[in-house]
């Protein structure tokens, strides 16, 4: 709980609520005939209107990106780092917006929501979304909110594949695209990670394929090890070392299986508290659309090709110990643009806390991130 | 900005797209995009001049010379790929040069010249490794590691079948070249400035 609201900070906000009722159809060929996209905002839209920035969550993420909800929120938003007033993303300057995906679990329609009509919740019927699906439905947001393009558009993860998808699909509604410690399209390693945790809430006795609402369950120790093993993802070995070494909880061994090592009790926490804020049938949505993130696919996997027509102008970003998406990744994305002859800065930034750094505020990465929303803004002007 | 810069700027066509390679702060690429509406991209991999680029809208890849271009440019992709004061702090400075080439039609490099009169009088009266204004870091501090002589360039290029299309030679405040440099650039040039291709 904050004793008093930062300067720096946003403040205190509330998330809103929009109803679409024109059919959204999805890429798996279901339609979505009617839902709700949860979102926040930040700042205010200028009288030219060419100050919107779209923030595109990540795996976990949702439409809370910065501030707090009230004074006796423990944590600001998941991305307060970086935006606020006099942040990189400075909303004394920007209209920041930050919806909730779609088959998320926080306000938007999604599993934990009710299926239209009905009393009955979607559960395992909620079609499976994609992150191209995504983009439609905050087009649909940014029209309903009277924004005729975005300034930027930003996302680290997941996020960052949201905005290639914006670039590729919508060339004329984007000015610049952040790219932040993303990918091209995923490894067999990182499918190969989601499935794990989609096996784990699976195999959940309370899992109920998928109908635990409905049989009042939750999957608590699938989603917990599901979230145990992205945290493990998310960090770095070094981090790791550095965060726990081999530290011991009780100092001395237990010669059992409970909790021995500081690193495990930790990971145990996170899982747990993960249960409590997350839903597991949304999990298993939204590591499908990582898994299923493959832009190129559709211009015979040529990565050049499929930004041809993107008239952005973009910023990679990477993180030297991300190994869940290295900077390797990044250099894919970078080269297809300059071969596609597009405006492209690329920075990879040293940083020992993993692929989770990109949610941090390391020095050189806030003063990059903050002298490139400069160089836009003065553009803008 | 610095007059070795002012040399190269005047030597690129308007409107053409140049790589900078080590780009600093991005003074050369800022002046030849207000000044003659040039296309280009900086190479660095300093921090702080990676932030003060961004923040003048240059286009900027964080690169480490040292691991070439890293497949990043399709051959041809630029007018002119410059090098300047960075060619003698690289690894191999023949294979950046072989990439230079390879991505763009002509390659400009600056470097300091070893084989300035003064050098040679501290090395062969003196017996210790010259140190000078254009070459200002003592042997165990100094960032320059393949240093040569406007002579080994030239002999380099010969070998290379690099065709030398312009060269100046001035001295380290980069101003004008004087005859004395003109006549004997090996003995009297501190910086010597060229422009090249391949040759055939």
């Amino acid at each position: 709980m904050p004793d008093s609201i930062p300067q720096d900070s946003v403040g205190i906000v509330a998330t809103k609520t929009l109803h679409f009722s024109e059919p959204l159809q999805l890429e798996c060929g279901k339609v979505l005939s009617e839902y709700d996209i949860a979102y926040e905002t930040y700042g205010e839209l200028n009288e030219s209107g060419n100050n919107a920035i779209l923030i595109c969550h990540a795996l976990s993420g949702d439409q809370h990106a910065a501030g707090y909800h009230s004074m006796e929120d423990r944590k600001p938003g998941w991305w307060d780092s970086s935006i606020g007033p006099g942040k990189p993303i400075d909303t004394n300057h920007f209209y920041v917006v930050c919806p909730n995906n779609l088959g998320s679990c926080k306000g938007s329609s999604g599993p934990n929501t009710k299926i239209p009509g009905t009393d009955k919740y979607w559960g395992p019927d909620f079609p499976i979304v994609t992150v191209r699906d995504w983009v439609n439905s905050q087009q649909r947001l940014m029209k309903e909110l009277n924004i005729d393009h975005w300034c930027a558009v930003i996302g680290g993860s997941l996020g960052g594949m949201q905005v290639m998808q914006w670039s590729i699909d919508y060339p004329d509604l984007i000015k610049y695209a952040l790219v932040i410690a993303a990918a091209p399209k995923l490894s067999a390693q990182n499918i190969a990670f989601n499935e794990v945790a989609r096996q784990a809430i699976m195999s959940d006795p309370d899992f109920h394929e998928g109908h635990y609402l409905e049989n009042h369950s939750i999957p608590r120790r699938g989603l917990m090890l599901a979230r145990m093993l992205g945290h493990i993802t998310y960090l770095s070995d070094d981090s790791m070392r550095e965060k726990f070494g081999r530290e011991l909880r009780e100092g001395h061994l237990s010669f059992g299986f409970d909790v021995d090592f500081q690193v495990e009790s930790y990971l145990r926490y996170q899982g747990k508290s993960f249960v409590d804020r997350f839903d597991a049938n949304s999990y298993l949505l939204m590591t499908k659309a990582l898994d299923y993130f493959d832009p190129a696919k559709e211009y015979d996997h040529d990565l050049a090709a499929t930004f041809s027509k993107a008239t952005a102008k973009f910023m990679v970003m990477s993180f030297t110990s991300d190994w869940r998406f290295a900077p390797e990744r990044s250099r894919e994305i970078v080269k297809a643009l300059l071969d596609a002859g597009k405006q492209v800065s690329y920075v990879e930034i040293k940083a020992q806390h993993g692929h989770d750094a990109f949610l941090i505020p390391i020095p050189h990465y806030m003063n990059v991130f903050h002298s490139y929303m400069k160089s836009i803004r003065e553009a803008i002007q | 900005m610095r007059a070795d810069l002012t040399i190269i700027a005047e030597w690129i066509k308007p409107g053409s797209s140049i790589l900078d390679l080590g780009c600093g702060d991005g003074t050369l690429l800022k002046h030849l995009r207000e000044h003659q509406q040039v296309r280009g991209i900086g190479l660095e991999i300093d921090e702080h001049n990676i932030e003060v680029c961004l923040g003048n809208n240059l286009n900027i890849i964080q690169s480490d010379l040292n691991n070439g271009l890293q497949g990043y440019f399709s051959d041809n992709s630029f007018d002119y790929v410059i090098m300047s004061q960075t060619l003698q702090a690289t690894v191999r400075p023949d294979r950046l040069i072989d990439e230079m080439l390879r991505v763009g039609k002509e390659g400009i490099v600056t470097f300091p010249n070893m084989a300035h009169w003064k050098g040679r009088i501290q090395l062969a009266l003196g017996g210790y490794m010259p140190v000078t204004k254009s070459l200002p870091n003592r042997w165990y501090d100094t960032p320059n590691i393949h240093l040569c002589t406007v002579q080994d360039f030239e002999i380099f290029c010969r070998e290379r079948g690099i065709k030398i299309l312009e060269r100046t030679f001035v001295d380290y405040t980069h101003s004008r070249s004087s005859l004395m440099m003109k006549l004997f650039p090996n003995l009297f040039s501190e910086i010597a400035l060229y422009r090249f291709c391949r040759s055939n």
